[in-house]
């Protein structure tokens, strides 16, 4: 039986884990949205072709419905900090704590203040400031992820600071925000959220190519998308290799559980392929094994040390079987999405790509590829930063609030019917808008409306406004 | 000369919250004035007329909390457990209220359903706030620089005329700035609405100082000592010479007086508040000093916020601008 103060402890993390997740969906496709917003109207002003203004007006509805819920479930979290995390607050708020009032100063104001613009006033100011409004909101997308990212890393690799009487005391302020683990975390999110972004574009244009949609807009939306995957996705491969060989340094508890790997091999680390990583048993069961693959990925040697699980005390373990699979579900998208854009490519000679229904199949297939690499992806590195919360300096147990399981448990039931109503809904409706598609270029009834006189609304005034796209028809 | 770190913390988080109030205040305020006007075409317009700005309102609050948690962090841990509950119910009512915000003008046969959730949402955050500030004012036990108190401390007589006056704080502060910003058949609506609620706002004003000020012997002896009652005596002059200068500019149909006297008083009883507990942040017992971070913490925040925070005033003001003027219903361009 649990005593309250574990209960409690176990509820909060729970509850952390359902909020943090839910909204780190929205940020993802804001951030990778709002920068091929702003390649389509940087696109538009240069070309004056209709079909780059009729994609900008089509996806930044999209983005709105995402980025207002990104803005809504990105509240909870910083009171969570507060509410359930209070022992956190107080020993590593003074790092923590700058670092995200200067993502809200430097990001949040940037992209409030400008997306009222973006979204609304495409009439009320001219073209050169409306684009100028929608890359700041991309520019505050990305130095939000700078900070958080921060914070983040800084949590998984501390340095910069000194302890004084438990608490930590920040002693310098570069090395705290770039920390060893800083640079590969950010680049890996930041292109895991326009890959994010990318396999929606597609996965949305093919939806539209195998209903029998080719208008340009649609084959548009389609190659870029595809190039921009198969420029990304590979170095978003290199990056993550470079990640894991930073993490073996400095996180060697976090790869021997990635790798399922309990003994530290003499001569050469063996890869398992899959297996079960057993946490009582202290082994891996049924493993697939390929012999010297783990040096070679890890240490880019053939006989390069790993330590294995062992050599850490069990209450210094982060959980296995978790870590173990999360990780292989990431690597496996990410292989998933290379084939498809590598065959997107080979498609495009002879102009199959737009014809080719069974690959349009497989793109549509893989829209929550992006997503699901993303989330395995931070379960890995957050579950396997397990025990700690601050590596190496404030455990887990120890940063949870004097709160009961009662309050805890409560406020997690609320979350999550909250959470499913409001941005199920919200979800459900992007879906529809995607669903929809842009605009089909104007059409005869449409040209032939007659303008009802000054401040009339028109087409082109109108991105967000179109009465055509009820949410439940 | 050195700079005293937390009193400058202290003043800039107590103009960022300030900031909040009268922002969110108004367009928080028009969620509460939704069931008075149940035709479609007017909720459009009041929506209309904060758009453009909520968001950015919004996050003023993001700013005060986020400062909190670098500046003060014994502070944030000690207040976000003691009023836990409201806490979740704000945040609740917030996420409805904003999404609410985005997809009302969407659907069309769960539009009704989506204006409750709207009203609901508002008003929760709303009330939820009063809470928090009433728990803040009656003050929050602490020992070893954590909160010792129960789970339902905040649930008092006190905290529920602090939410209930908050209710009616941001409705009549939302009239004006409809007044301001409407015309026509709606403004006219807005004018009668807006006169009992002003006598309301007056009401609750002198109820809640009234019972700060008699309920803690502290507080009495900070407003009533010489010579700091002639210091502090315009204060509650002042507000009630705003409130008879609402109530003339009712009767004379004036378009923006309404809403500057309104935020004039939120003024007065935000300083009112502020000269109740100062130097504390948790009163009775925790002051800036004591809740602080260290030095380096709160110097490398200022350099940040000396540089950023005027900008973002700046380009705030110019979002203002280009959305200014009255707006109406068949407006291009909003939802």
């Amino acid at each position: 039986m649990l005593t309250s103060p574990d209960q409690a402890l176990l509820l909060a993390r729970w509850q952390f884990a359902f909020t943090v997740s839910f909204h780190i969906i929205f940020p993802a496709i804001s951030i990778g949205l709002a920068s091929y917003l702003a390649v389509l109207e940087g696109l538009w002003l240069r070309t004056r072709n209709t079909v780059y203004r009729d994609l900008f007006f089509f996806w930044s509805k999209v983005f709105a419905v995402g980025f207002a819920m990104g803005v809504v479930s990105g509240v909870v979290m910083s009171y969570e900090f507060g509410t359930n995390w209070s022992g956190f607050s107080t020993v590593a708020g003074s790092v923590t704590g700058p670092l995200l009032a200067f993502e809200v100063m430097t990001a949040f104001f940037l992209e409030a203040g400008f997306l009222g613009i973006m979204l609304f006033g495409w009439h009320k100011v001219g073209p050169r400031a409306h684009f100028f409004a929608t890359v700041m909101v991309a520019t505050g997308t990305l130095i939000s992820t700078f900070w958080i990212l921060a914070s983040n890393s800084w949590m998984q690799t501390p340095q910069g600071y000194a302890l004084e009487d438990g608490r930590i005391v920040p002693v310098d302020w570069w090395q705290i925000v770039f920390n060893p683990s800083f640079p590969y975390r950010l680049v890996h999110m930041a292109l895991a959220a326009f890959i994010v972004a990318a396999t929606l574009v597609a996965a949305c244009s093919a939806w539209h190519l195998l209903r029998g949609r080719g208008d340009a807009a649609i084959r548009k939306a389609f190659s870029m998308a595809l190039w921009m995957l198969l420029v990304v996705v590979p170095i978003q491969i290199f990056v993550g290799d470079a990640h894991g060989i930073n993490t073996r340094e400095h996180q060697p508890a976090k790869i021997a559980a990635i790798e399922g790997l309990w003994e530290t091999e003499h001569g050469g680390t063996a890869l398992n392929l899959v297996g079960w990583p057993d946490m009582e048993r202290e082994e891996t069961r049924w493993a697939v094994k390929v012999p010297h693959l783990g040096s070679v990925i890890l240490t880019h040697s053939w006989d390069g040390e790993i330590r294995g699980l062992k050599d850490f005390a069990p209450e210094d373990r982060p959980n296995s079987t978790i870590v173990f699979w999360s990780f292989r579900i990431m690597v496996g998208m990410g292989l998933l999405l290379l084939l498809m854009a590598l065959a997107g490519l080979l498609l495009r000679r002879g102009g199959r790509l737009y014809a080719n229904r069974f690959f349009q199949r497989f793109v549509l297939l893989m829209a929550p590829s992006g997503l699901i690499a993303l989330l395995a992806g931070w379960i890995t590195t957050e579950a396997g930063r397990q025990p700690w919360v601050v590596y190496g300096v404030l455990r887990t147990k120890d940063a949870v609030s004097a709160v009961s399981a009662q309050q805890v448990g409560t406020s997690l039931m609320i979350f999550v019917v909250v959470y499913f109503a409001v941005f199920g809904t919200g979800i459900y409706y992007m879906l529809k808008l995607m669903g929809k598609g842009p605009d089909l270029p104007r059409d005869a009834a449409e040209a032939a409306a007659p303008d009802t006189g000054k401040g009339a609304p028109r087409f082109d005034h109108r991105p967000l406004s179109r009465p055509t796209d009820p949410i439940d028809e | 000369m050195t700079i005293d770190l937390p009193v400058v913390w202290a003043a800039i988080i107590a103009f960022g919250v300030f900031l909040y109030v009268l922002l969110d205040g108004f367009d928080l305020g028009i969620g509460l004035l939704f069931p008075f006007f149940d035709r479609e075409h007017d909720r459009q317009t009041m929506l209309n007329t904060v758009a453009p700005v909520w968001d950015g309102n919004e996050t003023w609050m993001v700013l005060g909390g986020a400062s909190l948690y670098a500046a003060f962090p014994v502070a944030y841990s000690v207040l976000l457990p003691a009023t836990y509950l409201p806490i979740i119910g704000m945040v609740c009512g917030l996420i409805f209220r904003g999404v609410a915000f985005e997809i009302r003008a969407k659907a069309r046969r769960s539009q009704r359903l989506w204006d409750v959730a709207f009203m609901m949402g508002s008003a929760t955050a709303v009330f939820c706030q009063g809470l928090i500030l009433g728990t803040l004012l009656q003050g929050v036990p602490v020992v070893d620089r954590k909160f010792a108190g129960g789970p339902f401390d905040w649930l008092s007589p006190f905290g529920l005329l602090a939410g209930l006056g908050l209710l009616v704080t941001y409705a009549t502060l939302a009239c004006g700035w409809l007044i301001m910003k409407t015309d026509g058949d709606l403004q006219r609506r807005v004018h009668v609405a807006m006169k009992p609620l002003v006598w309301l706002l007056l009401a609750f004003i002198v109820a809640v100082s009234g019972w700060t000020v008699l309920g803690q012997a502290s507080v009495a002896a900070r407003w009533f000592s010489l010579p700091n009652l002639f210091f502090f005596l315009p204060v509650p002059l002042l507000v009630v010479l705003c409130v008879a200068g609402i109530l003339h500019a009712l009767g004379k149909r004036y378009d923006r007086r309404p809403f500057v006297l309104t935020a004039a008083i939120l003024f007065l009883g935000y300083t009112g508040l502020i000269i109740s507990i100062f130097p504390n942040i948790i009163p009775p017992g925790l002051d800036i000093w004591a809740a602080s971070s260290p030095p380096s913490s709160q110097k490398f925040t200022l350099v940040g916020a000396a540089i950023i925070i005027p900008i973002i005033l700046c380009y705030s003001a110019m979002s203002y601008w280009v959305f200014r003027g009255k707006v109406r219903h068949d407006d291009p361009g909003y939802h």
